[in-house]
C-alpha cells in the first residue's frame, strides 16, 4: 500500500517536473523551425533556459506606482499555471492528482491566472499596459464560449468530464474517426492559438503597440519576475498542446493501470508527441499572417461555429433526432 | 415552536427599532444598527438549526384577513433563504455603525433599515397569499423609500418614480398568481393551494405571472430597467442589502410558486425562464461592462447573476419534469449556492463601493485610480470580492459556476429535444457571461484601486473605520471559505434539494477527500478545491524558495517604462471607457449601436480633437420609451375632456349609458 502511494506520488511529481522541464524545449523548437523555414540562422534549441536564466540573475527593476500586486501576481500566475499543466494527463491517464479538477476547472484555473495577469497590467498605470489587459480579456470573451462547446462534445462523447476519463476512453476506442471530433479539433486549436497568443491572434515576438496583447501587459516586468511570466506562459503552451494530445492522440499513453514501463513508454511518446506539435505551431506560424485586432471575432468565430457544429453532429449521430 | 417566537421576538426587536428611530433625532439613530445586527444573529441562529434538523414550524395569527388569518410557516427552504437574508442583514449593520454619527445619520434612512430588514424575513415566513403580499409590499415600498431619501436629487426622484412604477406591476402580477393559484374556491392558505394543484392551462398563466412578478423585483431583463438605477440610488449598506438580499427574496417568490406551490412540473415550464435568464446573464454583463458608474456597475452585475439563477431554476425544473432526479439535485444546488454565493460578494462589492464614495467622495470611474495604496485593506476585500464574482477557483463563485456547468453538460440526456438542442446555446452564454464578468470586473478593479489616482479626491482617500473592514473582510472570509468548502455547505443544503427536487447530490461525501465537489459520481465530475488550493500554495511557495535562492534578490524601484514613453499625467492612462472600447467594438456595435466618432480640427487649429461614444440602450428604448411616448401622446389627447362644457359632459354621460345598455341587451 504505501510502496504503491509513494510510486503513485512519484509519478505525480515526475509529470509537474516534467512539463516544467520540457516547457523551454518546445518553445525553442517552435522559434528554431519558424528560423530555418525563413531560412535564418536561429537560436539554438536550448535558448528558452538561457533566457530564463538570464532573467532571473537581472535586477527587478518595479516601477514607482506599482502595488504589492504588481509583485506577487508573477509567483501567483506561475503557480497556477504550473498545477493546471500537471493536472493534463501527459504520460499516464491515472495519475494521482488528475481527478482534484475536471476540463471546466481547468480552464477556469488558467482564467485565473489570466484575470491576474491582466490585473498586473494595468497596476502601473501605462496606457500600454491597459491596452494589454483590455484587449486579453476582449480574446477570453471570444475564447470562453468556444471552449465550453468543445468541453460539451467531449462529455456527450466520453461521459465524463475529467481529463484523464476522456483520455481513457479515447485510448480505450481508438481511431473511430467522427466528424464531430475532428471538428472540435479544429475549434480547439483555434482556441489554443487565441489562448497562448501565437499567430494569428497575436505575434510573441513584436513590441509594436498596434499589434500588442499579451507583451503589452508585461511591458513593465523584468528581471525574476519576468522569468516567472515567460516560465508560465511556456507552460502554457505545454498545457494546450498535452491537452491536444490527451483527447486527440492518445496513443502511447499509459493507462491508469500501467507499471513503470508503461509510464516510461507514455514519457517519451508524450514528449516526442509535444515536439511534433511544437514544430508544426512553427510551420504554422511562418506561413500566416498576423491579423488586425478586430478581425480576431472572425477568427475566434470560425472555433465557435465548429464547436456549435460538432455538437449538433454529435446529437444526430447519437441518433437523438428522429 | 419557541423558534418561531424566537424568530418573532426578533422581528419584533427590528419593527421596535424603526418606530424607536423614528422619534429620536441625530446620533441616537445609530441605535438601529446594532438592534438590527443583534436581531439578523437571532434569525440566522434560528434558521440555521431549522435547515440542519429539518422539520417545519406553522404558526397562525388572528390578524390579517376575516376567514383567512395570517398563517406563518418556516420550512426548509425559507430557512435557507433566511440565512442568505440575515447574512446580508448582519453584514450591512456591521457597516452602518461605522457610519460618521454627525454626517451620515438621517431620519430618511435608520428607521426604514430595520422595517425593511424585518419585511425581508417576514416574507419568508408567510404561508398564505395575504400575508406573502403584505410583506412583500412592506419590502417594497420600505426600499422604495429608502431610494428617494436623497430627494434632492433628480436621479434619485427619477429611480423611486419608476422602481415605484415596477414594483407596482410586479405585485399586480403576483395578485394574478396568487389569484390563479387559489382558484375559484378562494384558497388562499398555501396548504390549501398545495393540496389543489392547478390545470395545466392555469399553471402557464401562474408561471407567466409569476415570472413577471418575481423577475421585475429581481431585475430579470426586460423588466430590470428600474434596478440598475434604484439600487446606487441608496445608501451604500442599503444599495448592497437591495442587490445582495432583496432580489433572493424575489427568487424566493419565484421558488415557491414554481417548486412548491404549481405541483408537479412539465418540462417546456424551464423555457421561459432559461430564455430569459440567459438573456439576461449576457445582455446585463454588456451593460455593466460599458458603464462609468462604479455603483451602477454593480447594480447590472446583479442583473446578470439574476439570469445566472434562473437558468439553474430553469434546468432543475426541466430534470425534475423529467424525473432526472441526480441532474434536477444538481442544478438546484448551483441555482442555491448561487444565490448564498452571490449574497455574499455582491454585498463585498457594495459595502467597498461605499467605502470608495465615503472615502473619495465619487463613484465615477473617470475619477478613481489608485486606491489600492491610500485603501489598502478596503482594495485586498474588493479584490476578493471581484475575483470571486468572476467565477475563478478558488473562491466561491466558481463553485455554483461549476456545478451550473455540470447541469449543462447533463442537458442532453434529456428526451426532449427543445432542449438537447438548446443546452450547446446555454452552455455557451453561461461560459460568455462568465468570460465577461472577468472582462468587467478586471476593468472594475483596475480602473478603481489600481493605476494612479485620477482625481484629487481619490489621490487623498483614506481607509474606512475598523468596523466597516470588519464587515468587508468577514464577507471577503466567506467569500474564501464558500470556495474552499462548497461540498460542505452544498450537504447541509440536502434537506432542501430533497424538498425541492426530491433528492439531495447523490454520492456527496463520497469522493476521495471530504471536500471533494461531485457532480453526478465520482467517475464522472470532481472538483476538490482544497487540494487544488492546497497543490497552487504548495507551488508558488516552491517557486518562491527556488527563485529566492537562485535568483538575483536586487529590485530597484524607478520610474514606469511604459515603452520608453511614460508620462507622467494621470490622464495617460487607460481609462474605464477606453478599457470597454474592444468588447464595445465586438458586441456593442449590433446589440447597443455603438458609435465611435472624432472630431478632428483643421490643420493649424489648436483646439484639441474630441472623441465621443454613443451607445443606444436597445431594451429602455423599444419596451419603455416608446410605449412610454404612446401614454404621454393619448393623455395629450384625452386630456381635452377635461374641459368640456356641461352639456358636453352631460351628451358623454348619456351616450355611454345608451352605450352599455345596449351590450348588456345584445349579451342578453
Amino acid at each position: 500500500m504505501t510502496a504503491e502511494f509513494v510510486i503513485q506520488l512519484l509519478a505525480q511529481g515526475t509529470q509537474m517536473f516534467m512539463v516544467l522541464l520540457v516547457a523551454p524545449l518546445a518553445v525553442g523548437v517552435v522559434r528554431r523551425v519558424k528560423a530555418l523555414l525563413m531560412r535564418r540562422q536561429g537560436a539554438p534549441l536550448l535558448q528558452g533556459y538561457r533566457d530564463l536564466s538570464k532573467l532571473l540573475h537581472k535586477e527587478s527593476v518595479v516601477a514607482d506606482s506599482a502595488s504589492w500586486l504588481f509583485r506577487a501576481a508573477p509567483s501567483l500566475i506561475f503557480a497556477l499555471t504550473w498545477v493546471a499543466a500537471a493536472l493534463v494527463p501527459s504520460f499516464a491517464s491515472g495519475l494521482m492528482f488528475n481527478w482534484a479538477a475536471d476540463v471546466v476547472a481547468l480552464v477556469a484555473l488558467l482564467g485565473a491566472a489570466r484575470a491576474l495577469l491582466a490585473l498586473a497590467g494595468m497596476d502601473v498605470g501605462t496606457s500600454f499596459g491597459g491596452l494589454g489587459s483590455s484587449r486579453e480579456m476582449m480574446i477570453a470573451t471570444l475564447a470562453e464560449p468556444a471552449m465550453m462547446l468543445i468541453v460539451l462534445t467531449l462529455a456527450l462523447a466520453a461521459g465524463t468530464t475529467r481529463l484523464a476519463g476522456v483520455a481513457d476512453f479515447f485510448i480505450a476506442e481508438p481511431l473511430a474517426v467522427r466528424v464531430s471530433l475532428a471538428l472540435s479539433l479544429i475549434a480547439l486549436i483555434i482556441v489554443a492559438l487565441a489562448e497562448n497568443a501565437r499567430i494569428p491572434v497575436d505575434n510573441p515576438t513584436t513590441h509594436l503597440e498596434l499589434t500588442m496583447v499579451h507583451e503589452a501587459m508585461i511591458l513593465e516586468y523584468s528581471g525574476r519576475h519576468l522569468a516567472l511570466i515567460e516560465a508560465a506562459s511556456y507552460l502554457k503552451l505545454v498545457l494546450y498542446l498535452s491537452l491536444l494530445i490527451c483527447l486527440f492522440a492518445p496513443f502511447g499513453m499509459a493507462p491508469a493501470t500501467a507499471g513503470l514501463g508503461g509510464w516510461a513508454i507514455g514519457l517519451v511518446a508524450w514528449v516526442a508527441k509535444l515536439l511534433f506539435g511544437a514544430a508544426l505551431l512553427g510551420v504554422w506560424e511562418v506561413s500566416i499572417a498576423k491579423m488586425r485586432v478586430f478581425r480576431l471575432p472572425n477568427f475566434v468565430g470560425v472555433a465557435f461555429v465548429f464547436g456549435f457544429l460538432a455538437i449538433l453532429l454529435a446529437f444526430l449521430s447519437r441518433g437523438v433526432v428522429e | 415552536m419557541p423558534d418561531l417566537f424566537v424568530q418573532g421576538a426578533a422581528l419584533g426587536a427590528l419593527v421596535f427599532a424603526a418606530a424607536l428611530a423614528a422619534v429620536v433625532r441625530g446620533p441616537a439613530l445609530a441605535i438601529v444598527y446594532p438592534i438590527a445586527a443583534v436581531a439578523a444573529v437571532a434569525l440566522g441562529v434560528v434558521d440555521l438549526g431549522v435547515l440542519l434538523q429539518g422539520g417545519v414550524l406553522t404558526a397562525r395569527l388572528p390578524i390579517g384577513l376575516p376567514m383567512i388569518g395570517f398563517h406563518l410557516r418556516l420550512d426548509s427552504l425559507s430557512a435557507f433563504f433566511g440565512i442568505v437574508i440575515n447574512g446580508g442583514v448582519l453584514a450591512t449593520s456591521l457597516y452602518g455603525m461605522g457610519l460618521d454619527r454627525v454626517k451620515d445619520l438621517t431620519p430618511r434612512v435608520e428607521p426604514l433599515f430595520p422595517l425593511f430588514a424585518a419585511a425581508m424575513n417576514l416574507v419568508l415566513l408567510a404561508d398564505d397569499a395575504y400575508a406573502f403580499l403584505f410583506s412583500w409590499e412592506l419590502m417594497s415600498l420600505a426600499s422604495w423609500a429608502l431610494v428617494v431619501a436623497r430627494h434632492t436629487s433628480i436621479d434619485s426622484r427619477r429611480a423611486g418614480h419608476l422602481y415605484l412604477v415596477m414594483a407596482a406591476i410586479g405585485t399586480m402580477a403576483l395578485i394574478f398568481a396568487f389569484g390563479g393559484l387559489a382558484g375559484p374556491s378562494g384558497g388562499y392558505a398555501f396548504d390549501t393551494i398545495r393540496a389543489h394543484a392547478p390545470g395545466p392551462m392555469i399553471a402557464v398563466l401562474v408561471l407567466t405571472a409569476a415570472l413577471v412578478g418575481c423577475g421585475s423585483k429581481g431585475g430579470l431583463i426586460p423588466l430590470h430597467a428600474w434596478l440598475p438605477l434604484a439600487h446606487p440610488a441608496a445608501p451604500s449598506h442599503v444599495s448592497a442589502l437591495m442587490s445582495g438580499v432583496m432580489t433572493k427574496v424575489a427568487i424566493y417568490g419565484f421558488m415557491r410558486i414554481a417548486f412548491d406551490l404549481l405541483g408537479p412540473p412539465a418540462w417546456w415550464w424551464s423555457l421561459p425562464p432559461i430564455i430569459l435568464g440567459v438573456i439576461t446573464a449576457v445582455l446585463g454583463l454588456l451593460y455593466a461592462v460599458f458603464d462609468g458608474d462604479l455603483k451602477r456597475v454593480l447594480a447590472y452585475s446583479t442583473v446578470e447573476n439574476v439570469g445566472v439563477i434562473f437558468v439553474a431554476l430553469g434546468l432543475a425544473l426541466a430534470f425534475r419534469a423529467n424525473h432526472q432526479d441526480a441532474a434536477a439535485a444538481v442544478a438546484m444546488a448551483a441555482a442555491l449556492l448561487h444565490i448564498l454565493n452571490h449574497s455574499w460578494f455582491k454585498s463585498l462589492l457594495f459595502l467597498g463601493a461605499g467605502a470608495v464614495l465615503h472615502a473619495t467622495g465619487r463613484r465615477d470611474l473617470a475619477g478613481l485610480g489608485g486606491l489600492i495604496h491610500r485603501m489598502p485593506r478596503t482594495a485586498v476585500f474588493f479584490l476578493i470580492g471581484a475575483l470571486s464574482i468572476s467565477a475563478l477557483p478558488p473562491l466561491n463563485g466558481f463553485v455554483s459556476e461549476w456545478l451550473l456547468f455540470q447541469s449543462v453538460l447533463a442537458a442532453p440526456a434529456m428526451p426532449q429535444t427543445t432542449l438537447n438542442f438548446a443546452s450547446p446555446a446555454i452552455g455557451a452564454m453561461l461560459a460568455l457571461a462568465a468570460a465577461l464578468a472577468a472582462a468587467c470586473f478586471v476593468r472594475v478593479y483596475g480602473i478603481a484601486f489600481l493605476g494612479r489616482p485620477r482625481s484629487e479626491e481619490a489621490a487623498h482617500a483614506h481607509e474606512v473605520p475598523l468596523i466597516q473592514q470588519v464587515a468587508m473582510g468577514g464577507l471577503a472570509l466567506l467569500c474564501i471559505l464558500g470556495g474552499l468548502f462548497g461540498a460542505v455547505i452544498v450537504a447541509g443544503l440536502a434537506p432542501v434539494l430533497t424538498a425541492l427536487v426530491g433528492s439531495g447530490l447523490p454520492n456527496s461525501g463520497a469522493g476521495p477527500t471530504p471536500f471533494s465537489l461531485i457532480a453526478f459520481n465520482a467517475a464522472r465530475s470532481v472538483y476538490d478545491a482544497p487540494v487544488i488550493a492546497l497543490f497552487v500554495a504548495i507551488a508558488s511557495l516552491t517557486t518562491l524558495a527556488v527563485v529566492h535562492r537562485l535568483s538575483e534578490r536586487r529590485t530597484r524601484r524607478g520610474p514606469a517604462w511604459d515603452c520608453g514613453f511614460p508620462d507622467p499625467s494621470p490622464t495617460t492612462q487607460y481609462t474605464a471607457s477606453s478599457f470597454a472600447q474592444p468588447l464595445r467594438r465586438v458586441y456593442g456595435a449590433a446589440l447597443f449601436s455603438a458609435r465611435e466618432s472624432v472630431v478632428m480640427p483643421p490643420p493649424g487649429d489648436t483646439r484639441p480633437a474630441r472623441f465621443s461614444v454613443t451607445l443606444v440602450d436597445v431594451v429602455w428604448a423599444t419596451l419603455y420609451a416608446r410605449p412610454g411616448r404612446a401614454v404621454l401622446r393619448l393623455s395629450e389627447r384625452l386630456n381635452a375632456l377635461q374641459f368640456l362644457s356641461i352639456r358636453r359632459y352631460l351628451v358623454l354621460m348619456f351616450a355611454a349609458l345608451v352605450i352599455l345598455l345596449s351590450i348588456a341587451t345584445v349579451m342578453t
